[in-house]
């Protein structure tokens, strides 16, 4: 997909309304992650319950559209799933970003795979990947604080 | 006047006709004779230099001290041994950190910097202040890129060193080096001057500036990777110890130790970059045909053009001086709701090359508060119509952004 229409049918709308922007009442996991060649950071939250499910998830931060339209859309593809589930939607999208997703994996990654062409300028993957970093960060390490 | 349509011939990569190359300040492109130079280098007369026992390697000696000579005629250095070869100005400002901060600096001395520095010229003072116990003192600008009386007072007793930009690569402000010298001197300190922004784009005199350190890197001035210069004024480097050491750079070696080959070799350690210096050379040699005065009058237009254009834009914030002739081709910005990375890919879209980020220059930013600024930064062979035609697209970036 050309850029532009990239940022008009996807990233635009994610940045300026992001569904997922602002604090969970009470979260469980809380991260932050850093892109420091760009300064672009991101606090991610997540509920998770008993069942390791993500109940709810949201993000703060600050950075350019495409690190805060793939956060928001990070996180409408993981609420509701499973942590493992979740983890498994991040290394779709960093294989997707190193170019050896499969089929199967880009299936699973629904509107997130709009992103790939994006992933793939080497100065822009770094955006594209903060959120999903900072989720596999989280959840692999348990990161709570 | 620069007839801009002849000189683009001169740059086999601006003849695709559609790319307009704004990052001038990152590095700049290169004319075919520059090319050619480091070409026929290696075609003709590649040997190992200065071990001249054969034809080849006097040749090669012959060349890369010829590009030391140009150099050092171009910078207005009193002699040749003045001049010490680097891969670029980071390289440069790390030996004089190394080697006269370590030999000079002491517990509770100065260190004088600008806060419009490169991190090339902050880190080095870090770390030689780290080692030596040393302070770094800051001095602020004015909202033009001027330092009040106040500010410049701050070079006093316990100042060892002043190093200052030239020419800032975010404001493009021309700083005043000569009145920096002269106060760094009345205080019994030495000056250094990062040249990587000024060399490129006005007449350096380094013996009417009166700096005792000047460096550059050939990359933003037409010449290839990998080949910069120290100016160093010779009783300063004399005194010097050695920065890397290795061959070339010693006199006589025993088991136990070594003695150093006089200027500028001591300061040379390993094979040198002869095929680049040639670069340079014939990079020196073609601005020059231009002149500096017509490359400033250039890019002064340019600049003027295009700040004139975004000041009509009611969206767009500008930093630096207001006066275009004090930007040095360099037009730094902001567009209200978008993030610089998001405007540098718009405008890539529409073939347009401009930096976005931190321009390495994180203290500046921190003081101008933003975070990251886009930058649009011209040279001699930019042209109104590719100003033009920026000006335009940048009037569409809001929109593809989502305003």
């Amino acid at each position: 997909m050309d850029l532009k229409a990239l940022y008009r049918e996807i990233v635009n709308e994610h940045n300026l309304h992001p569904g997922h922007k602002g604090d969970l009442p009470a979260p469980t996991h809380i991260r932050q992650g850093v892109n420091p060649t760009c300064g672009d950071d991101i606090n991610l939250q997540l509920e998770v319950d008993e069942n390791g499910v993500i109940t709810a998830a949201s993000f703060n931060g600050s950075g350019c559209a495409i690190s805060q339209a793939s956060a928001d859309i990070m996180i409408d593809l993981i609420e509701g799933r499973t942590k493992e589930e979740a983890l498994a939607l991040a290394d779709a999208f960093l294989a997707m970003v190193r170019g050896t997703a499969t089929d199967e994996q880009r299936e699973l990654l629904d509107e997130a795979a709009a992103l790939e062409d994006v992933a793939h300028m080497p100065a822009r993957a770094k955006c594209a990947t903060l959120g999903w970093h900072t989720l596999e960060k989280v959840l692999r390490e348990e990161g709570e604080e | 006047m620069i007839d801009t349509s002849a000189v683009r011939r001169d740059f086999p990569i601006l003849g695709d006709g559609q790319t307009i190359y704004f990052d001038n300040a990152a590095t700049s492109q290169r004319p075919a004779s520059v090319l050619r130079a480091v070409e026929a280098f290696y075609r003709e007369t590649n040997a190992n230099p200065l071990r001249g026992l054969y034809r080849w390697s006097v040749g090669a000696t012959e060349a890369y001290e010829a590009a030391r000579h140009k150099v050092a005629r171009f910078l207005g250095a009193q002699e040749d041994c003045e001049i010490v070869f680097t891969r670029n100005a980071t390289e440069a400002m790390n030996l004089v950190s190394y080697s006269w901060g370590g030999a000079n600096l002491r517990a509770g001395d100065e260190i004088v910097l600008t806060v419009m520095e490169h991190h090339s010229n902050i880190i080095p003072w870090q770390q030689a202040a780290k080692r030596a116990g040393a302070r770094l003192v800051w001095l602020e600008p004015d909202a033009e890129g001027c330092f009040s009386e106040e500010e410049l007072a701050k070079i006093g007793p316990k100042t060892k060193l002043v190093a200052v930009t030239m020419v800032s690569n975010v404001l493009g402000v021309t700083n005043p080096i000569r009145e920096l010298a002269a106060r760094a001197h009345a205080v019994g300190a030495v000056i250094a001057v990062d040249g990587a922004q000024s060399t490129p784009h006005q007449r350096i005199d380094v013996t009417a500036l009166g700096v005792d350190f000047y460096v550059f890197s050939g990359h933003k001035m037409l010449a290839p990777f990998g080949i910069g210069a120290l100016y160093g004024r010779k009783a300063l480097l004399d005194a010097m110890p050695p920065f890397l050491t290795g061959g070339e750079m010693i006199e006589l070696v025993t088991r136990e130790d070594a003695t150093w080959a006089p200027l500028p070799a001591k300061f040379e350690a390993g094979t040198v970059n002869a095929g680049d210096a040639v670069g340079l050379g014939a990079a020196i040699d073609y601005l020059e045909t231009i002149g500096f005065d017509a490359i400033e009058e250039h890019e002064n237009r340019l600049a003027a053009l295009a700040m004139e254009g975004m000041r009509k834009m009611p969206h767009v914030t500008l930093y630096g001086p207001t006066d275009p002739a004090r930007h040095s081709g360099i037009v730094t910005f902001n567009i209200e709701g978008c993030h610089p990375h998001d405007v540098a890919s718009v405008l890539d879209s529409e073939h347009i090359c401009i930096r976005a980020g931190h321009h390495c220059a994180q203290p500046l930013m921190k003081f101008l508060g933003v975070g990251s600024t886009a930058r649009a930064s011209m040279y001699f062979y930019n042209t109104e119509d590719e100003v033009a035609r920026f000006l335009d697209a940048l009037g569409h970036v809001r929109g593809w952004l989502g305003y």
